[in-house]
């Protein structure tokens, strides 16, 4: 029972992670004193979940989320004892073995009849191996990628969290969700608002955006000293929504914790990855965010109104993993009197020796860290530069061919430019990210629901 | 005055798309920011093709949202850039220097 007590007219959902390597004690902070009736963990980025079917292939049990038995071992006994559940999509690429899982963790912390479900259906790699269509935000059709997909998972809606959550989940592990949805869920489940209730929809996904990267609401990525200044950064608050049954909401974060919940922190967040915000495609929704309205109500506590929201498009987004061959890089040190200009002269070697050698490279990328590595114009004044540092980086259809990028900088300490210092070099193989969009009748969701009980010895 | 000092910003990517958001910190700021942030200002500034740029007003916030097509070199996934998801793009708008309304 809340320790808020009583009849309540509003539901509060925390946010319990960002991103898949975020913080874990401000979750356990969010359970133990939020008094939350829902806690989320959003862990899946856009590439997370090919990486993950490349461990599934060698494991079939594995292909979910490493951090995810971590995170329910120190955050599940608090939650089971005040009745938060929980919705994650660290399913990634097998959200039933992740069900597994954390039921077996359950099992060894005692926590006999938690009910854990996977919600499936996001896989459509089969279907989209067969099919030729545009890639949007690309050039080519997915028939181009033939050969090369890793993956193909479809942005499913909050459909099967609700259906689970209906079913008395307390625990749903999914896979890929439209991060807002992973919110919206709970929402619908527990206010029973119908799936084309466009507007209330439309509002749940807009809590749902403003709460899916957890930290950036609180001051997390915003401090910029002596104009925004946030205090307690080392012990930032993650925040959580009261959101009543019309959908409005107020947003707070847990008193004593570090962080700056403002309407200025809601505003850049708001924005946050949003193109069109009179546009904000979801699969449950089409959310407007152009009337949203925030006010200050308390310290730390912010009222969220005035989300809209429209039919649902027809179509799924689908996200394509993909190999993409790999990358080869190589970066030295300059410092001193001319230390660009012997950057320069490293890079000229660098650039001449793969040439020499037939290095088998797609693309070379060549810039001077201080100068114009993250710049996009130069810096004016060279000579004001006390070090740079050139960053030499290749792609290749081949490890050998990318690890010639590496070894021709460090091959500058001996026959490169005066001074050269601090090589570093790596290869990794590069699993790249295409889209296209599918009819929403290809990924339709399911869910699979495991206990928690002692096995009979 | 420098944008520095009139508002703040945050940047995102999706796929091959960088957006920036500029807040205003005072809404009277705010016609000050539209006039002097054009599209083709703020793309000659990040070396992108203004005709890729894109300006979303919403003046109740006191914000202008840019979304800057093709300006992440493939996007982060396969980017060979040291900033793949261009997080550094925004805070290099705000050297810009934003007159008076005229």
């Amino acid at each position: 029972m809340s320790a808020r007590g009583g009849e309540r007219d509003t539901v509060r959902i925390g946010a319990g992670s960002g991103f898949a390597g975020d913080r874990i004690e401000p979750a356990i902070e969010l359970v133990e004193r939020g008094d939350l009736d829902f806690l989320v963990f959003e862990c899946l980025a856009e590439r997370t979940i090919a990486l993950a079917q490349a461990r599934r292939q060698a494991d079939p049990d594995d292909g979910f989320d490493p951090l995810l038995i971590e995170r329910m071992r120190r955050v599940l006994p608090a939650a089971h004892a005040r009745g938060v559940r929980i919705v994650t999509n660290a399913g990634a690429a097998n959200p039933i073995a992740a069900a597994h899982a954390v039921a077996k963790v359950a099992r060894d912390l005692g926590l006999e009849g938690l009910r854990v479900a996977a919600v499936t259906g996001d896989d459509v790699l089969a279907y989209v191996s067969g099919i030729d269509v545009p890639l949007i935000d690309g050039v080519g059709t997915t028939a181009t990628l033939r050969g090369r997909m890793i993956s193909a998972n479809a942005y499913l809606g909050a459909d099967g969290i609700v259906a689970a959550l209906d079913a008395g989940a307390d625990v749903v592990v999914t896979g890929r969700v439209g991060d807002p949805s992973l919110f919206l869920a709970p929402l619908i489940h527990h206010f029973e608002w119908s799936n084309e209730d466009w507007t209330r929809i439309g509002r749940g996904t807009l809590i749902g955006h403003l709460l899916e990267c957890a930290g950036q609401l609180t001051g997390g990525y915003f401090a910029d000293p002596g104009r925004k200044d946030v205090a307690g950064l080392a012990r930032l608050g993650f925040p959580f929504a009261d959101v009543d049954a019309e959908g409005n909401a107020v947003v707070g974060k847990v008193s004593q914790s570090g962080g700056a919940l403002t309407v200025a922190t809601c505003t850049e967040q708001l924005l946050y990855e949003i193109l069109d915000p009179g546009a904000y495609f979801q699969a449950d929704v089409v959310a407007d965010f152009t009337r949203v309205e925030f006010e200050q109500i308390a310290r730390n506590c912010v009222a969220v109104s005035g989300g809209l929201g429209r039919e649902r498009p027809s179509s799924l987004k689908v996200s394509i993993g993909y190999d993409d061959g790999f990358i080869g890089e190589g970066q030295i040190s300059y410092a001193g009197p001319g230390a660009v200009e012997r950057a320069r002269l490293a890079i000229a070697i660098v650039e001449e020796r793969l040439a020499l050698t037939g290095a088998a490279l797609d693309e070379l990328e060549c810039r001077i860290i201080g100068l114009d590595a993250v710049s996009r114009l130069p810096a004016l004044v060279e000579g004001q530069v006390g070090e740079v540092r050139a960053r030499i980086v290749g792609r290749s259809g081949t490890a050998a061919g990318a690890q010639a990028v590496g070894a021709e900088v460090e091959a500058l300490y001996t026959n490169g430019p005066f001074g050269g210092g601090g090589v570093s070099r790596s290869v990794r193989r590069v699993v790249a990210i295409a889209s296209c969009l599918v009819p929403r009748e290809v990924a339709i969701p399911s869910f699979y629901l495991v206990e928690a009980i002692h096995a009979p010895a | 005055m420098r944008l520095h000092d009139l508002a703040h910003v945050r940047t995102g990517d999706k796929g091959d798309t960088s957006q920036i958001s500029v807040i205003a910190y005072r809404a009277d700021d705010y016609p000050r920011l539209a006039a002097g942030l054009t599209p083709d200002r703020v793309g000659a500034a990040l070396n992108v093709a203004p005709a890729s740029v894109r300006r979303y007003e919403l003046p109740h916030l006191g914000a202008l949202n840019f979304v800057l097509e093709g300006a992440l070199r493939g996007g982060v996934t396969r980017s060979l850039a040291l900033d793949p998801h261009g997080k550094t793009l925004g805070a290099q708008l705000l050297t810009l220097e934003i007159g008076e309304v005229p």
